[in-house]
């Protein structure tokens, strides 16, 4: 059996020029988890901004853009994490040498209900677009749909972006920004800032050759800011997904990074990867560690949908444009949380998908 | 909680819960109580001396009337430094020292006012006001109620 995708448009996603014909016993899956794109889409373009904070950070250097004002003179938060993420996904294109129009499709997400910042940032725009909620791991969510989609030839051009705001984020989720309270040592603190990846099946720039799809995982962790070591168990089983499927191992990649676990949830997974029978070395690093000094008092470091996609959309991508590392493992972490379901006794459900980019 | 954890994916939570449990850091107990001390006393001293300070200039007040005229300064003054934006600064060294004190409850009304004047006065500000001093206010009224009806009951008896 075999099935055929015809779409009458040319404008849009290219169904009707590119469609191709599947045929059913040849799925590109190599295992139940893992998808390997044979074509191969590149990332040929890339933007990232961040926030006052982050910008003092470690990364502060990396960055394209770092805001002088989170507010940027917008009347509310909502509508400068609006403007990060336009900014984003117009700058990304620019260094894609290519227009607004040129692009297909725009897969976004973010933190917000009803994730309304990437649907205005689609109005505002004009691009067809999907929106994608997984949380803090929606980066790597866009880049696996992206890919699939630019690798079977139905777009050409496919905008990956996501944005997060520590105001919109802690009005959501916990309590008006100027309400004093004190946090647990092992809290985080929502990344402000906005990343996109531009994927194409022209160009050049690193490729994205694999995509694990994570499952959803609870080890029964209910503490609302304890986000690193809810998500460190998905992190893992995607990560053993995506070694074992693959006969890969921590060795046979430059970096593996992962999206915003912190300080305790990176040690927390290389306690539970070393219990599995993986060492990770040196070569693994976490996006919420590297993106606060200690004495910007962030606790266990950045968290947010921003905090790995600014990072990889940045200092990740140069370094491999640059050849400093030609194989990275890239897997953002998510909770799939609301704070209705948590105070109604339910435990926080995570999520982790990867994608591994080579040059 | 999920009713259908099979017995092994329950003793892998339980193990999972203790060993994060050992390895997240937990707050130094002498170091939060000192300073909780120190700022919540410093923050009564304050009070104190506005309220002397009234006595002195202001010997016509009653008690009760400077009584009220001290919190009123105090309420004011922590709005002022929400509104400033360095109250949720002091907190973070004070914990119970900065909301134990009438000023905990002014930040968190007034911050909760400053952060939802976006939707409006009226869906925003007013809607959402007591959003987090609604549970003070709720079992204030309801133990103090609860406190009223014992003691009468024991007067009766």
């Amino acid at each position: 059996m075999s099935v055929t995708l015809v779409h009458k448009s040319e404008t849009n996603c290219n169904f009707a020029k590119n469609s191709t014909t599947i045929p059913n016993n040849n799925l590109r899956q190599s295992g139940r988890q893992t998808m390997v794109f044979e074509n191969q889409p590149k990332v040929i373009g890339k933007m990232s901004i961040v926030g006052q904070k982050e910008g003092k950070g470690p990364m502060g250097q990396y960055f394209d853009k770092v805001l002088t004002d989170d507010k940027q003179g917008e009347k509310c938060f909502e509508n400068s994490e609006i403007r990060m993420l336009t900014d984003a996904v117009k700058g990304a294109t620019a260094s894609a040498k290519l227009q607004i129009k040129d692009v297909n499709l725009l897969l976004s997400g973010d933190l917000l209900n009803q994730i309304t910042s990437s649907s205005y940032v689609a109005r505002n725009l004009g691009i067809p677009y999907i929106g994608v909620y997984s949380a803090c791991s929606t980066m790597t969510a866009c880049l696996a749909m992206g890919a699939a989609l630019v690798n079977s030839g139905y777009c050409q051009t496919v905008a990956c972006s996501t944005a997060s705001h520590f105001a919109t984020a802690e009005r959501q989720f916990r309590y008006p920004l100027e309400y004093g309270c004190q946090r647990p040592p092992y809290a985080q603190w929502t990344v402000t800032g906005a990343g996109c990846s531009i994927l194409s099946s022209q160009g050049n720039g690193p490729r994205i050759t694999m995509a694990t799809i994570g499952k959803v995982i609870d080890f029964g962790t209910n503490d609302l800011n304890n986000m690193g070591a809810a998500m460190a168990p998905a992190a893992m089983d995607t990560m053993l997904a995506l070694f074992k499927e693959n006969s890969l191992s921590p060795a046979d990649f430059d970096l593996i990074i992962t999206g915003d676990l912190g300080k305790l949830g990176s040690d927390i997974l290389r306690d539970l990867m070393r219990e599995q029978g993986y060492g990770l070395g040196r070569n693994y690093i976490d996006c919420g560690n590297m993106m606060y000094y200690n004495e910007q008092n962030c606790y266990q470091g950045g968290s947010g949908a921003a905090c790995s996609a600014s990072v990889f959309n940045s200092y990740i991508l140069d370094k491999m444009e640059k050849g400093e590392y030609s194989k990275v493992a890239y897997l953002a972490t998510g909770a799939l949380m609301s704070t209705q379901s948590c105070y109604q006794g339910e435990t926080i459900p995570c999520i982790s998908h990867a994608v591994v980019i080579e040059r | 909680m999920s009713d259908n954890l099979s017995p092994k994916e329950e003793a892998r939570n339980t193990r999972y819960a203790e060993y994060v449990n050992a390895v997240s850091p937990q707050n130094n107990a002498r170091k939060s109580i000192f300073h909780s001390f120190w700022i919540g006393g410093l923050t009564c001293s304050i009070a104190q001396a506005v309220g002397d300070l009234y006595a002195i200039f202001m010997p016509q007040l009653s008690k009760d009337m400077i009584a009220s005229l001290t919190s009123m300064t105090i309420i004011a003054i922590a709005i002022l430094f929400t509104g400033l934006g360095f109250f949720d600064a002091i907190a973070r060294v004070g914990g119970a020292g900065s909301f134990l004190p009438i000023t905990g409850f002014a930040n968190a009304m007034a911050s909760a006012s400053m952060e939802f004047k976006t939707e409006g006065l009226i869906m925003g500000t007013s809607v959402k006001l007591f959003s987090v001093v609604g549970p003070v206010v709720v079992n204030g009224i309801v133990w103090s109620t609860v406190a009223g009806i014992a003691r009468y009951l024991i007067g009766v008896i």
